[in-house]
């Protein structure tokens, strides 16, 4: 598979500040790309200085293999769904969609049917000859969609597009929006700072904080095997506990958790010492001796599942997931559990 | 027009009107006394009879009219004709308003680009440099006008002192004079209702169509000006209507060949010499002229929109 898309350590200041400090990724023709990461960590930025609206200020962008910094947003084949839509306001559905292809030179016949076909796609046939302005913010996000494939980009950006949608719209276009980019084959730049979209959607994230990619990988990568406390616990939910390392060798660390119990895990880091390890709060069971010890705080209900909060018996803060099953044995706050670590709970992290 | 473009509030009906009815009641008082009096007085007068040292008589005639459009000889009793004096002093005002407007817009769309692209806390201090001119008089301001560029004036002693020039230019009593007293005029009444709309524009709409291909003149053309539009056609009139009707630019800064309408109204009102039946004739078909302008635009405004 070829690349189509290769940033090269790239950095970009905007005067004192920097929003990004040196990212490099390389993201695969026809791939489903997430950028993933809280708010001001710098997504928009990169998705910009791809895009061309900004300069980068060291580094390198290349776009199948040509280094793009001097081409202006009108040269670059790339094409953008803006995170406010930003539609024509006073232009038809269509003349919206078809805004790229007369750009591009094509005929108004032809680009008129294409524009057509576009909007059968996102299902907004009817609406070709409404204004923006008399659409919903669900349809608008549609037609900013079938405005930016129309031209058939080799790369789409898309900036945190759903955020604006309610959450039944929001799950029924991650639907479509991985459908749509499996048919068309165009590799998608993803931007948003909600982990379950990312997760459900992508072939790769990129998690980014405060300007740095953090990490790169599949969604079950990323959540079971983060490699840094920020990853962790931006992904999915965890408990972080300092621990001891007595030992790396071969991937795997031997672990003296607090209470004196001596574990091996999977791990990111690589020397012995003072190491955080990520403790998934589902994979974790009550048992009659276990790895941990804790006293119950308070149980939280939450449909599918129930939530203790506890404490352990050397004063760290822990949560435990159980299955909120018929033959579930939830223990009364108060009482002390012993924990059992399943296969896969506990990762050594590398911070 | 860019009132047109506000939406209608939605009122429910009876409960609404009788709310805001009343609350109605100043306004239409204000537009009464200032606006439909006014125009109804100079409707009337201008079809009373002349009286010899100004003022009117009132007996009821199509005098005034008649004297516009026809010319019936010298002792008024040769068959009529058409009167083309004054129509072409209408014309020629319609054309100097018009160039004065094209001019204002070609300055104060950039103008209000840059002050719109400012950073929020410089742009009203750009602003109120535009309205500093209008804290003095428009007369004080039109004849300190007239003295810059006066054949001894400081602009062309400067120009001459520089060596650009060896004799100096005369500017005063040409058009070129009342079209710069005009742009002087009226040009804040063009950067202003621009302005306003710029700063209203989503920016992103122009990175939208740079990630569709297009170059930034395209962008300017198909995006900015028909997103913009409400603020220039808004600009266009406050400076097409006032120029239309404007008398101390072409009085001190025009000679006898740039007589306009306004001062041809304006001296049938002054001293013993007028016709105030005549002026009134006169500002009536201006009005008539300018509604409808305004009305066969609005109605093409509204077709657009409606597509
Ligand atoms: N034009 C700008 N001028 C100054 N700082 C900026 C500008 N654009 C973004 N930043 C800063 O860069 C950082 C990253 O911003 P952004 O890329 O918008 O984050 P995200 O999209 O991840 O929320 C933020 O700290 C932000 O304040
Ligand atoms: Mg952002």
């Amino acid at each position: 598979m070829s690349t189509a898309i290769d940033i090269r350590s790239v950095v970009k200041r905007y005067g004192t500040a920097t929003a990004l400090h040196g990212v490099s990724l390389s993201i695969a023709d026809n791939e489903f790309f997430t950028l993933l990461g809280p708010s001001g960590c710098g997504k928009t930025t990169l998705l910009r200085c791809i895009a061309g609206f900004e300069d980068v200020t060291e580094g390198e962008i290349r776009l199948f293999g040509q280094n793009i910094a001097g081409l202006d947003p009108n040269h670059r084949p790339v094409n953008t769904v803006f995170q406010q839509y930003a539609l024509f306001p006073h232009m038809s559905v269509l003349e919206n969609v078809a805004f790229g292809l007369k750009m591009k030179g094509v005929s108004l016949s032809d680009r008129t049917a294409r524009a057509g076909r576009m909007l059968e796609m996102v299902h907004l046939s009817a609406f070709a000859d409404r204004l923006p302005a008399q659409l919903s913010g669900g349809q608008q996000q549609r037609v900013a969609l079938a405005r930016a494939l129309a031209p058939e980009p080799k790369v789409l950006l898309l900036d945190e597009p759903l955020s604006a949608l309610d959450l039944k719209l929001r799950q029924a276009m991650r639907v479509e929006l991985k459908t749509l980019q499996e048919q068309t084959g165009i590799t998608f730049i993803f931007v948003t700072h909600d982990q379950e979209e990312a997760l459900t959607m992508s072939d790769r994230i990129a998690v980014m904080s405060q300007g740095r990619v953090q990490q790169i990988g599949t969604a079950r990568d990323i959540y079971e095997a983060p490699v840094n406390r920020f990853v962790a616990d931006f992904i999915g939910e965890t408990n972080l506990l300092e621990v001891t390392v007595d030992r790396i060798e071969g991937g795997i660390a031997r672990v003296t958790l607090p209470g004196g119990h001596t574990i091996t895990c999977p791990t990111a880091a690589t020397t012995p010492g003072k190491h955080h390890i990520s403790i998934r709060p589902e994979r974790l069971s009550i048992s009659a001796a276990g790895d941990l010890t804790a006293t119950v705080e308070r149980v939280v209900y939450l449909g599918t599942d129930l939530q203790l909060l506890a404490r352990l018996t050397t004063g760290e803060e822990f949560h435990i997931r159980l299955q909120n099953s018929a033959r579930a044995q939830v223990p009364a706050p108060g009482s002390t559990v012993a924990l059992h670590l399943e296969e896969g709970a506990a990762r050594l992290l590398a911070d | 027009m860019a009132g047109g473009m506000t939406p209608a509030p939605q009122g429910n009906g009876t409960g609404y009107r009788a709310i805001v009815g009343p609350l109605l009641i100043p306004t239409w008082v204000m537009i009464g006394i200032f606006l439909v009096l006014p125009v109804l007085l100079m409707a009337v007068y201008s079809f009373l009879t002349k009286e010899f040292r100004g003022g009117v008589v009132w007996d009821f005639t199509l005098a005034a009219y008649d004297q516009f459009f026809l010319n019936r000889g010298l002792f008024g009793d040769e068959p009529p004709v058409i009167e083309w004096t004054y129509i072409t002093i209408f014309w020629r005002s319609i054309w100097q308003a018009a160039l004065a407007t094209l001019i204002c817009l070609i300055v104060g769309f950039p103008t209000a680009w840059f002050i719109a692209t400012r950073p929020a806390r410089t742009r009203a201090v750009w602003l109120f440099l535009v309205t500093v001119p209008y804290w003095v008089n428009l007369l004080i301001r039109t004849v300190s006008l007239k003295f810059l560029i006066r054949e001894n004036g400081p602009l062309n002693e400067s120009l001459m002192a520089l060596g650009l020039i060896t004799d100096p230019l005369p500017l005063v009593n040409t058009n070129l004079a009342v079209q710069l007293g005009l742009f002087y005029s009226y040009l804040p009444f063009m950067v202003l209702p621009v302005y306003a709309a710029v700063e209203r524009y989503n920016f992103a709409l122009s990175e939208a169509a740079a990630d569709l291909y297009a170059s930034r003149w395209v962008t300017l053309r198909e995006i900015v000006l028909p997103v913009v539009k409400p603020g220039i056609i808004a600009g266009c009139i406050l400076v097409f209507v006032p120029s239309l009707g404007a008398f101390l630019a072409p009085d001190l800064l025009g000679g006898a060949k740039t007589f306009m309408i306004g001062s041809l109204i304006d001296e049938q009102f002054r001293g013993s010499q007028g016709n105030w039946p005549f002026g009134a004739a006169a500002a009536m078909i201006l009005m008539t002229l300018v509604l409808i302008v305004l009305t066969v635009y609005a109605r093409a405004q509204t077709k657009g929109d409606a597509r």
